[in-house]
């Protein structure tokens, strides 16, 4: 219920939770979505807040709305490709934020990054 | 989107207190209000007004286009802050009483939501928890085709676990032709079901907007809202 972050809007965080969804193979493409109010229900949200959510998922691709019949994730293989870069994107963006935060420089990042993946420093 | 109601300077005086000094908001249809505030601040006369139960001291509202009175009533659904059921009467009898009451009441509804709520047909009111209480006086509640419903406080003194039934009923009944307005204090357990809000101190509104577009602007949940609206006063 009160798991959200308030400083982002709820559909986003709804939208967000299904791309790691789609990613990690637990739903996958061609999968029927969860229909607004079981979904709504489920998360204890308004409904017009799902409904935000499916909107905003077909117009970036992603789903697509069967008349009649529910939402569908869109069967392109091009697909979990592309949410994997975006979503990497999306977290090195936070990840270089918070070490700008701390006064690191470029290299000392990308130091860091180095180091830690060549053998960990813990 | 339809107007559901609509309040213009709304007010109402207990002899000499001041409990509305002029409420003035709009709700379309398929949206859900939250109206919070600390107890005191007017909540239940707001909503004992619109029912039609009290009538107001200056002002005026219509719902769905009508002026307030008879014709009012017979779209408002109204579950009051206390139990209003008699002590002897079962849970069948409760939904024969709304069944010969009210034209709009859908008894097939009722008895699938009092399933849902995992109540009995015949657990007598006095043998209930006020948990239950509340169940049953929101399933009566939410088993008329109406088109406004009032909830004042539904989840006050309810365990976690029937809020959480109660809030998965207030969405299953949501449609996109009805309103609701929910009067709360405990706004964390609830808050992201709402789409507009309303901050209600001293019988004014404080602070009215969309529920999203409110949390983004002050990157404060509806939550902490409250509680920096509220802590000063």
């Amino acid at each position: 219920m009160s798991e959200f972050d308030p400083n982002i809007p709820i559909y986003i965080q709804i939208m967000n939770g299904i791309k790691q969804d789609i990613v990690s193979g637990k739903v996958r493409p061609g999968d029927r979505l969860s229909s607004v109010r079981e979904l709504a229900e489920a998360l204890s949200v308004n409904p017009n807040t799902v409904q935000r959510v499916y909107q905003e998922l077909e117009r970036e691709g992603i789903s697509e709305t069967r008349r009649g019949t529910g939402t569908y994730i869109l069967e392109t293989p091009e697909l979990i490709p592309r949410l994997k870069a975006e979503m990497a994107k999306s977290i090195l963006r936070k990840f270089i934020d918070g070490m700008r935060s701390l006064g690191l420089s470029n290299r000392d990042i990308a130091s860091a990054i180095d180091k830690e993946i060549a053998g960990g420093t813990n | 989107m339809a107007v559901i109601l609509e309040t213009d300077n709304l007010k109402k005086n207990y002899f000499s207190k001041q409990a509305l000094r002029g409420v003035s908001l709009k709700l379309e249809s398929g949206r859900i209000l939250g109206l919070m505030g600390p107890n005191g601040s007017g909540k239940t006369t707001f909503l004992k007004l619109i029912a039609g139960l009290q009538k107001p001291t200056g002002g005026k509202f219509t719902v769905f286009g009508q002026r307030a009175g008879f014709e009012t009533k017979k779209h408002v659904s109204f579950l009051p802050d206390r139990n209003t059921l008699y002590p002897w009467m079962s849970s069948l009898d409760a939904i024969d009483f709304y069944d010969d009451f009210f034209d709009d009441f859908d008894r097939e509804k009722a008895l699938d939501m009092l399933d849902f709520m995992k109540l009995k047909k015949d657990d007598r009111v006095k043998t209930m928890s006020k948990g239950m209480i509340e169940k049953l006086n929101l399933t009566l509640t939410f088993s008329r085709k109406a088109k406004l419903f009032l909830l004042d406080e539904p989840l006050g003194g309810v365990d976690p676990v029937a809020r959480e039934r109660i809030v998965s009923t207030i969405i299953k009944t949501w449609t996109e032709d009805s309103a609701i307005i929910i009067s709360t204090h405990l706004v964390n357990d609830v808050e992201h079901i709402f789409n507009d809000v309303a901050f209600i101190g001293d019988g004014e509104l404080i602070l009215t907007g969309d529920a999203e577009t409110l949390r983004t602007e002050r990157g404060k949940s509806i939550d902490q809202l409250y509680i920096q609206i509220f802590s000063d006063k």
